[in-house]
């Protein structure tokens, strides 16, 4: 009996190899694995900081799946859309489970990108060899913007509805085509049927075809380059007699079964928003937004989701509309030229001079704190901290070819500390 | 790390002080969706009294019967007044051109006001009409002034009178103190405030009806990650043993 199972298992294993050099022979199967998980070194000193690039991959994954069956039952119509969710909520088997597991993804896929990209401003990461890498993570994070907003209009409660006119009608206020763009991207004079559907289209099939092409290109120029570590030195400099950097280790089954801890971790505190707070007091789910789009009624405070309203605080901070949304505009687009605003050779925080860490410090309070802003009802105090907050945002960039060219540094060791 | 940690302190801390805001004032009202008892003397005051006007578009007669602990025929005998059919949903009668003309505007579908709102506004809502003879009903309402609601409960409830003291320093607006009764009804404030309660706690329940067994799962969710993150972080420590 033993012998005739072993020889089963014998047989199975001889399969298995040959229908394996059968693939290779005509696709590189192995040698993908190999470049990018079993032979993929990376440092063996990374901190919970380095997390969140597999989290963000995770929660990406989770809203394509989640999001294919919330299709399944969500009709994108004004007259439907909003009893389709209550149907979602209420009738079918585990809708309410996929939904609230997409809203809160929602709002912890920005939480990760966040924290993800201030890795890169902790350790350099945006540094050469990895300008490519930052730049492509950016324009995901553009498109993660774009999936946002698009998402937030279709629930048709009446906090997406002014949410996405206020959104809209910021392209308004651009001088000659202001209006026209507006009404061509609304399809129709104010937010309406029409613009649900084209919303629809573009946060189920074009965003997310994007996102996903943008994502394997930037683990592609990642894995090119390498990934940085927290002393931001290259581990390729030193290879071992077998070619393999002494201090990487494999991405599988090193780093995987690291990741593993990270994404239970993160899962135990994401499931206790999901089953204990989804709508997370207003802030994941808006209150506003449990009445059905009513284009009579304004909700009594209009303010975008929390993770628009640091560049929203911006658009509050100057009286005048265009110059706002220039400053928002712009607020976006400077992080795409950290790599070139930063004229320090150290990668890492930890060598680093103090001016950059009091530079990035000012830099996190007053991004939280625009953020902060962003949620509350406008008084002259808020619009004096917007002010002040704002300034400090583009102080940090526009003034970091100067702070940065003559830092006083520490040395840099040439292998990573453990 | 500990640069994030004392950014995100330092940040909290300038804007909250910076911003301390006074809330409305809506007083809480300590309802408790395990309670089904409450649930469901809830759901006959709500059919009694709400459902003549109000409906509740998103919910099922017969799933709510279920969660209730009511059996079918308990439903059909004392729940369901109009011919409907178990699994039709709790729409009432009322057209809205009618109700228009009536009160100005369609009463709102109240399947989901406990979340748009708050238990805690619907509980001091219904606490917060008074005897207003200039209104078209009657009586105003300090939570939504100018409400177009009549005071559906004052049979219940008696009638209150407003008490209004004039703030002279912030340009002679009125305050209000407080509501003196000035005639009493069929019960009693205490029991008036169970009624009340009773009523929160169903629009509450309707408002997310697997609320209960979301935060049961969610426990045994959480256990299963627990038992999980050991399996997995003792699997970790054994492949990571011989890196140095």
């Amino acid at each position: 009996m033993a012998s005739s199972e072993a020889d089963v298992l014998d047989r199975l294993g001889s399969g298995l190899r040959a229908l394996g050099a059968w693939i290779d022979d005509r696709f590189p199967m192995t040698k993908l694995i190999k470049e990018h998980a079993t032979e993929y070194y990376a440092s063996k000193n990374f901190n919970v900081w380095y997390g969140f690039g597999i989290l963000a991959t995770f929660v990406l994954v989770l809203q394509l799946v989640t999001g294919i069956f919330l299709t399944m039952n969500y009709k994108p119509a004004a007259a439907d859309a909003f009893a389709s969710v209550e149907y979602i909520m209420r009738d079918v088997n585990w809708g309410w489970l996929i939904r609230y597991l997409h809203s809160t993804g929602a709002s912890a896929f920005f939480i990760v990108v966040y924290l993800h990209m201030f890795r890169g401003l902790l350790y350099g990461s945006y540094k050469k060899p990895r300008e490519l890498v930052w730049i492509i993570g950016m324009f995901i994070y553009l498109c993660l913007m774009a999936e946002g907003f698009f998402g937030y209009l279709l629930p048709w409660g009446n906090m997406s509805y002014w949410g996405a006119q206020v959104i809209v009608s910021l392209f308004g206020s651009i001088p000659v085509v202001g209006n026209g763009l507006s009404e061509w991207i609304r399809g129709d004079f104010f937010i309406s049927d029409i613009t649900l559907n084209r919303f629809f289209a573009f946060h189920v099939i074009a965003v997310p075809l994007m996102l996903v092409m943008l994502v394997v290109v930037h683990i592609m120029a990642l894995h090119e380059v390498g990934s940085n570590n927290p002393d931001g030195i290259e581990i390729k400099e030193h290879k071992g007699p077998d070619g393999k950097p002494i201090d990487g280790v494999a991405f599988h089954p090193y780093h995987t079964s690291k990741d593993l801890v990270i994404i239970i971790v993160f899962l135990i505190a994401f499931a206790a928003v999901v089953f204990f707070a989804p709508d997370m007091g207003g802030y994941f789910l808006e209150h506003a937004n449990f009445e059905p789009a009513n284009q009579l009624q304004t909700p009594p405070e209009i303010a975008p989701v929390w993770y628009f309203t640091p560049f929203y605080a911006m658009l509050r901070a100057v009286p005048n509309k265009l110059a706002g949304v220039v400053l928002m505009g712009t607020a976006v687009l400077l992080p795409f030229f950290l790599p070139w605003l930063d004229r320090c050779r150290v990668k890492s925080i930890r060598y680093r001079g103090t001016v950059y860490k009091v530079a990035l410090m000012v830099f996190a309070v007053s991004f939280i704190g625009l953020g902060y802003c962003g949620l509350q009802k406008p008084t002259e105090m808020v619009y004096l901290f917007c002010r002040i907050f704002t300034i400090l945002y583009f102080a940090f960039f526009v003034l970091m070819p100067f702070y940065s060219r003559h830092e006083k540094t520490k040395p840099v060791p040439t292998r990573v500390t453990p | 790390m500990r640069i994030a940690v004392i950014a995100f302190v330092l940040s909290l801390g300038l804007a909250g002080a910076a911003f301390a805001q006074e809330g409305a004032k809506l007083e809480p009202a300590n309802n408790n969706i395990a309670n089904v008892g409450s649930l469901q003397r809830g759901a006959k005051y709500f059919v009694n009294y709400c459902l003549g006007c109000h409906s509740a578009k998103y919910v099922r007669y017969n799933r709510m019967a279920q969660d209730l602990q009511i059996t079918e025929k308990q439903l059909v005998e004392n729940l369901m007044f109009t011919g409907e059919r178990p699994f039709d949903t709790m729409a009432n009668a009322m057209r809205p051109a009618d109700a228009t003309r009536w009160f100005g505007r369609p009463p709102p579908d109240l399947s989901l006001m406990a979340r748009a709102r708050g238990a805690d506004y619907i509980y001091t809502f219904l606490h917060s009409f008074y005897a207003a003879p200039n209104r078209p009903t009657g009586v105003d309402n300090i939570v939504l002034p100018g409400t177009a609601m009549p005071h559906v409960l004052w049979k219940l409830q008696g009638v209150q009178h407003a008490k209004f003291t004039t703030d002279a320093e912030h340009g002679g607006a009125q305050v209000f103190e407080g509501f003196e009764s000035v005639r009493s009804g069929d019960l009693s404030a205490e029991e008036y405030d169970n009624v009340v309660r009773d009523i929160v706690n169903f629009l509450d329940y309707i408002g997310e009806p697997i609320k209960m067994q979301r935060q049961q799962l969610g426990i045994r969710v959480i256990g299963f990650l627990l038992v999980f993150l050991l399996i997995a972080y003792m699997l970790k420590r054994e492949i990571w043993k011989d890196v140095h």
